[in-house]
Parts: C-alpha cells; sequence; structure tokens
C-alpha cells in the first residue's frame, strides 16, 4: 500500500499562478471523497476568495488495471472486465468491445442481433442520461430529480435484468451475436416503458428547463467553443453541446443505424445549460430509436453460426459430436485472432467509445487499449472553470457527465 | 403503537442500558456518502424511490466522515486509494462500521491484479461482507439488517478474553 | 484503401518516406519519433483531421528495437476518415516528442504513457505520473511488468491464506 502523501505548492509550481507561491491565493483540495465529484476525483484548486484561479485535477483512485488484466484473457472472457469500466453505459461497452473482435476476426452478426443490440444500448443511454440528470439535479439542490430519474431508470434495468439475469453488468452482446434471444415478455416490456417515458421527461423539463432557479445556475457557466473542443478531444454530448455535429451513429453507422430515422440535437452556446438541453433532447431521440427498432425486429438467429468463433446453442451439444468439441474448445482455449492490429469506435452516452485491439494469433489479446471517452472531456476542466465561483466548479463537473470508471479504466 | 402498548399503568419501561443505546445506534445509522465505483449507483438505487433506505433510518448520507456512523465501501479500492480510505475511516468517530459491498470490495472481484487491493478488509476491519457484482439493493438492505443484528448483540461488560 | 486516404499517403510518402500496412480497410503509416510533430501538423492543417482520437502504445517486448510503437488515431470529421499513425521506438530509454503543442489532449494521453509504459515524452509541460501512485515503481503495462495475481481464497485453501493474509486493525 502505498501511503499518503503530504502535498506542498512546489509540485504544483509550473500549474498554478505566482500568487499562490507566496500564500496570496489559496489552494483547496477537494476530494477524492466528495459529494460531488461523481466518483474518486481529486480537484486541486487555487482560490483567490471564491473564485477559482486554476483547478489541477488529479485522476487514478479508480485505476483498476484493465487493461492488463484483459491481456491475460482470452477474447470472450475479458469481455467482463469491460462491463466494469463505464459502468453506467454496460452495453455499450460491450458492444464496443465486441465490435472490435469482431472487426478483428472479421464475423458476421445476424439482423435481428443487430437490432437488438441497438434497443438495449439507446436503452441504456437513456438509463446513463437519467443518472446524469438526476445526480447533476442533486448537485444543484434538485433533490426530486433524483428521485424521479431513478424511478424511471429502475423500469431499464428491469428490461436488461429481464433479457440477461443480470441488472447492471450485463455481458449481454457477445461476439457474433447476443448471449440468447430474449423473452416473450420483452417486447411488452420495452413498449411500456416506451408509452410512459415521453411524458416523464416532459415532467423533467417541467421541472428543471424553465426553471429560473436552474437557469440562473447554468446559463452562461463553463463556456467551451468548438476550437478547444476539439484540440482535447471532446466527444459526445459535449462535444454538440459546442456546435459541433458529430455523432458516431450517424457519420459511421455501425448496427444498423442508418436505418432508423432520428435527429443529433446540436446546440452552439457551448454552457453547461446547452449540454443540459443535448442530453434531454437525446432522451427523445433514443427512445425513437428504440421504438422504430422495436417495431421491425426481426425474426431469426440472435447468434452466428461460425462455429470457429460462436460457442453452439445448448440444444445441438447433446446430439452432435463436433458441437461438442467447438463448445470444449472455445471455452477452454478461446478463438485464435489474427496477428494485426484494429480500432473502432462507437458513440456512448458520454461520446467516442473507441477500442484499439491488437491480436498476435493466439487466443488472449496482445493489447487492449479503452479509448474512454470521460478522460478527455474531463482534461479541458481547468479551462472551463477559471473565473467561475466554486460553486460554479460543481455544476461544470456535473455537466461533463464524467465517470471514474471511465477514466482511470 | 410500539412504545406505548408497553408503559402500563406507572408510565414506565424497564429495560437495560445495552438495549436502549443499541437501540438507538440501529435506528439512525447514518452511513457516509462515500461511493468508489459500480457498486455506489447500486447504492444510490439503495437510496432512491424504489427501495428506500430510509425506512431503517439511513436517509442522510453524511458527505463528512466525521458526522457518520457506518462506511460502505462500495466499489473496488485500488492502492491508490487505500491510505485515503484508511484516513476517512480513522476520521470516523466510535463506535463505526464498515460494510464491504460488493465483491470487489470483499475479496477483489474478477480484478486480480496489481491495481486493486484484494479485499478491503486488509486496510479497514469489516463487519459485514455483501456478496454480489454489484449487489442488488434488496442485498445491501439485507447487509444492513445483519449489521443491526451484531449492533443490537454487542455487549458493554467488556468479556473475558478481552 | 479507400480513395480519400490515398492523397494523405501520398502527401506523407513525399514528404516523410516511411512506409505503411493496410488491415480491414484501415491504414497504418510508420512515421520516425523525430518527424512525429510535424506529420501530426501537416495532417490537421493540409488534411483536416481535427481530432486526435486515441494516443496509445503497444510493448512488443522481448523485441527491442524496436520495443515500442506509439500510435496516434486521427479521425477527421470533415471528411469522415480516420488514420493511424505509429511511431517505433526502441526499448533503451523510449522519448518520442511530445505532441501536446499540436493537440491539447495528448497532454494526459503522454501523461498516461509515461506513467503506465515509461515513454519519455520530449518538451511535455507537465510529466508527472497520472493514474499510478507518484511514490510507485514500473510502469505496469510493460510486457515484463507482473500481472500481480495473488492466488484466491477457496474452500481447500481458506486456512493457509487467512493465516498470511494482512487483515487490517481497528
Amino acid at each position: 500500500m502505498s501511503q499518503l502523501q503530504e502535498v506542498s505548492v512546489d509540485q504544483y509550481r509550473h500549474l498554478v499562478s505566482e500568487r499562490a507561491l507566496t500564500g496570496e491565493t489559496m489552494l483547496l483540495n477537494m476530494g477524492p471523497q466528495h459529494p460531488s465529484t461523481h466518483g474518486v476525483l481529486r480537484l486541486l484548486l487555487e482560490l483567490d476568495g471564491e473564485t477559482v484561479i486554476s483547478c489541477i485535477p488529479d485522476v487514478g483512485f479508480l485505476h483498476t488495471g484493465v487493461e492488463k488484466n484483459m491481456e491475460a484473457k482470452t477474447y470472450q472472457k475479458a469481455e467482463v472486465m469491460t462491463d466494469r469500466l463505464d459502468y453506467m453505459n454496460t452495453m455499450g461497452n460491450n458492444l464496443a468491445y465486441v465490435m472490435a473482435v469482431e472487426k478483428l476476426v472479421d464475423l458476421d452478426v445476424p439482423v435481428r442481433a443487430q437490432a437488438l443490440r441497438v434497443i438495449l444500448s439507446e436503452l441504456q443511454r437513456i438509463a446513463s442520461h437519467l443518472v446524469w440528470l438526476g445526480t447533476s439535479g442533486l448537485d444543484l439542490a434538485a433533490m426530486s430529480m433524483f428521485l424521479y430519474c431513478f424511478r424511471e431508470r429502475e423500469q431499464i434495468l428491469d428490461i436488461f435484468e429481464l433479457v440477461s439475469g443480470q441488472r447492471m453488468m450485463t455481458t449481454y452482446i457477445r461476439p457474433g451475436g447476443v448471449w440468447r434471444d430474449v423473452p416473450v415478455e420483452f417486447e411488452k416490456a420495452v413498449r411500456d416503458f416506451i408509452k410512459i417515458f415521453p411524458r416523464r421527461i416532459d415532467e423533467y423539463e417541467t421541472l428543471l428547463t424553465n426553471n429560473p432557479l436552474f437557469l440562473d445556475r447554468m446559463l452562461g457557466i463553463g463556456k467551451l467553443d468548438a476550437a478547444t473542443a476539439l484540440s482535447h478531444s471532446v466527444t459526445g454530448p459535449m462535444l454538440r453541446a459546442s456546435g459541433v455535429n458529430w455523432d458516431l451513429r450517424k457519420a459511421r453507422p455501425y448496427m444498423g443505424y442508418e436505418q432508423y430515422d432520428f435527429n443529433v440535437p446540436v446546440h452552439t452556446e457551448g454552457d453547461t445549460y446547452a449540454r443540459y438541453l443535448v442530453r434531454v433532447q437525446e432522451l427523445r431521440e433514443s427512445l425513437k430509436i428504440v421504438e422504430q427498432a422495436l417495431n421491425k425486429l426481426p425474426l431469426g438467429p440472435v447468434r452466428s453460426d461460425n462455429r470457429k468463433f460462436v460457442p453452439p446453442p445448448r440444444s445441438e451439444i447433446g446430439t452432435s459430436m463436433e458441437a461438442l468439441i467447438h463448445h470444449f474448445k472455445l471455452w477452454t482455449e478461446g478463438f485464435p485472432a489474427p496477428k494485426a492490429s484494429i480500432y473502432s469506435a462507437v458513440e456512448s452516452p458520454r461520446g467516442e467509445l473507441g477500442v484499439f485491439l491488437e491480436g498476435d494469433g493466439g487466443p488472449k489479446p496482445y493489447r487492449v487499449h479503452m479509448r474512454t471517452p470521460s478522460f478527455d472531456n474531463l482534461s479541458p476542466l481547468s479551462k472551463m472553470v477559471k473565473g467561475h465561483l466554486v460553486a460554479d466548479l460543481v455544476a461544470i463537473l456535473a455537466s461533463t457527465d464524467i465517470v471514474l470508471g471511465d477514466i482511470d479504466r | 403503537m410500539g412504545v406505548e402498548q408497553k408503559l402500563g399503568n406507572m408510565g414506565v419501561v424497564t429495560t437495560t442500558l445495552e438495549n436502549v443505546v443499541n437501540w438507538g445506534r440501529t435506528n439512525a445509522m447514518w452511513p457516509m456518502l462515500f461511493g468508489l465505483a459500480c457498486c455506489a449507483i447500486e447504492m444510490m438505487s439503495a437510496q432512491s424511490s424504489s427501495y428506500d433506505m430510509s425506512r431503517f433510518g439511513m436517509e442522510l448520507m453524511r458527505a463528512s466522515p466525521r458526522q457518520s456512523d457506518l462506511m460502505i465501501v462500495a466499489g473496488r479500492v485500488s492502492r491508490k486509494m487505500a491510505p485515503v480510505l484508511r484516513r476517512l475511516y480513522d476520521q470516523m468517530p466510535e463506535p463505526k462500521w464498515v460494510i464491504a459491498m460488493g465483491d470487489c470490495a470483499s475479496c477483489g472481484g474478477v480484478f486480480n491484479n496489481y491495481a486493486i487491493l484484494q479485499g478491503v478488509d486488509e486496510v479497514v476491519p469489516v463487519d459485514v461482507y455483501v456478496a454480489g457484482c454489484p449487489p442488488r439493493p434488496e442485498a445491501l438492505i439485507h447487509g444492513v439488517m445483519t449489521l443491526y443484528e451484531k449492533v443490537k448483540a454487542d455487549k458493554f461488560v467488556p468479556t473475558q478474553e478481552k | 484503401m479507400e480513395a480519400k486516404l490515398e492523397p494523405i499517403v501520398k502527401a506523407l510518402q513525399a514528404k516523410f518516406g516511411g512506409s505503411f500496412e493496410e488491415f480491414r480497410g484501415e491504414v497504418h503509416y510508420f512515421v520516425q519519433p523525430a518527424q512525429i510533430v510535424e506529420a501530426l501538423t501537416l495532417l490537421r492543417d493540409q488534411h483536416q483531421f481535427e481530432l486526435l482520437s486515441a494516443q496509445t502504445a503497444v510493448d512488443y517486448w522481448p523485441q527491442t528495437s524496436p520495443r515500442f510503437h506509439v500510435i496516434y488515431q486521427l479521425s477527421s470529421l470533415a471528411q469522415n476518415i480516420t488514420f493511424q499513425l505509429r511511431v517505433p521506438v526502441n526499448g533503451d530509454s523510449p522519448t518520442v516528442p511530445t505532441a501536446a503543442g499540436v493537440f491539447d489532449s495528448a497532454n494526459w494521453r503522454e501523461r498516461e504513457l509515461l506513467d503506465m509504459f515509461g515513454i519519455q515524452f520530449e518538451g511535455h509541460p507537465d510529466p508527472r505520473r497520472i493514474l499510478m501512485p507518484e511514490d510507485s515503481d514500473g510502469h505496469p503495462l510493460r510486457k515484463d511488468y507482473p500481472l500481480g495475481y495473488e492466488e484466491p481464497q477457496f474452500t481447500f485453501n481458506f486456512e493457509d491464506i487467512d493465516l498470511r493474509k494482512p487483515y487490517a486493525k481497528e
């Protein structure tokens, strides 16, 4: 166990202003245990009274060694690690990793599985935005938002539990398809949600969108212009709130996103309120995608029948010798992937979730790198908070929608 | 209802100090608002409308360790976080309890590597372990109830071996 | 190769020489460490690669020259294409010029590479560890760094591990 260290101002000499060295401004530590840092983020603030002069984020308190650990597992088994990276977006993480594996070994996915992946990852996007809305409401003292948002989130988690048996760490999306077909109750559960949810979004908007207290805290706070955002590789709703129309679902459609009709909300102000608006509008757009995908959910298999990469269905193992051998080989050895590298990215609720995957011809990945959006979305924080009050820092941090598991990996 | 039924004619209840104090401790146990990873989200679910942990006198999550009785270690503890966790524990006033929520806090879970502590019991003494990855909110509430049983059985008189 | 990528590869080859490889439609272009800043600037300013999507490295230990590949994954929003630059780095004192002057996001990414792989970035404005504790030794994502696996406790070895596990005191 490493020891707690005393921090001296000398260590941060190059990051703080001259006045901190003379003691004219105050250095204040915020976190890693703090109610509004959304996890274990530590911020070192240089304050002049209530005004933030500079902000030095310190991450890594949740460093999990996921990338190293994945190198020690086969391609299928490494997938359980991806769930636990960005724990608000488990389905989306599965999807990103599985798509990378499929690209590396060149594996096709049946259309039904593609549609199911779209439905589930969009539901996950809604769930993730709900947690964001609830917790950022809580940060701005809107306690009821938290209670309302978690009520709807439970409904989505129930759907996940229905299809995968787990509320959060689903590992439902597997290489070559999904784990198994959805149960018959699935359609009704999703339809119930589609029916009830638009009114619930209206309810949230009544509470927040035109609420003068909320507007006072959000309007014009934490501005980020498009050029800075791009240079910091900011993606997702944060980039779209700064006026750049960039959504991987539209730009490089995957899993049949091109068939669905949806808009990408873009705002140009680049402040925390614009980020709020983008995310709330995305709730409606995601719901549109879920509805369309459910309406034309095709019938058919949910797993590829390429037995070199995808285990055979349980029913076949009892009757077919070959199926038994394939099953045994896949779960003891895994499947080999070519000695090459690929990069594949999906649009997660936070931005571009990319997976860099390099194989060495064996059944284990040689190197996995998760390009996680929160890591880059946090990096311009020090520029966004400069000159704002400490209370605004909380609003700005909430609007970036960071997940520490996503940053620290 | 409640204590009035036991009052009798005299308006007096006889009990032991242990019972009263332990009853008080269990019915207003304030957990620290301290989430680490995935389990923290389920801990928030347990606090939210569907599960409502305030039924057990736990609606107040204290952000300061100085005001809390219970530390719920919700999530994986990295080696960088471990000394911070210990300091937070040291700052809590006596009596204090720890729940290791989830597999990662209990034993390292799926992360058996250089970065993650293999069980938070290497840093702080744990009273109740809750299994699951992450545990459902019901499981956390069950863990809390188990802790209540433990607290209610606390003896004030030091036992022989101590 | 995709038609939009051809002029970019040609422009890079005219300026830096160097080779490229192709896999599943992705182009990986190799440049020398000394050329990387110029190459990134060229791609950003003349070929509209506004976004440094990812920056990472791969360790090919026990191979020593080159031991690492530093990888720059670029995206162009205007043209909707991606492009990868790879910089081979030798194992003894791996050093690459910093890209923090070209893309701001490289600042934290390079701190991560310094932390995880021990690759030094010349001219980096803030060369500190980012994820691991400041006082830790070694660079975890190197292939010669152990995973740090500890034996899990099961029923059959419960006693063994219970005896040597460093339980915390009150």
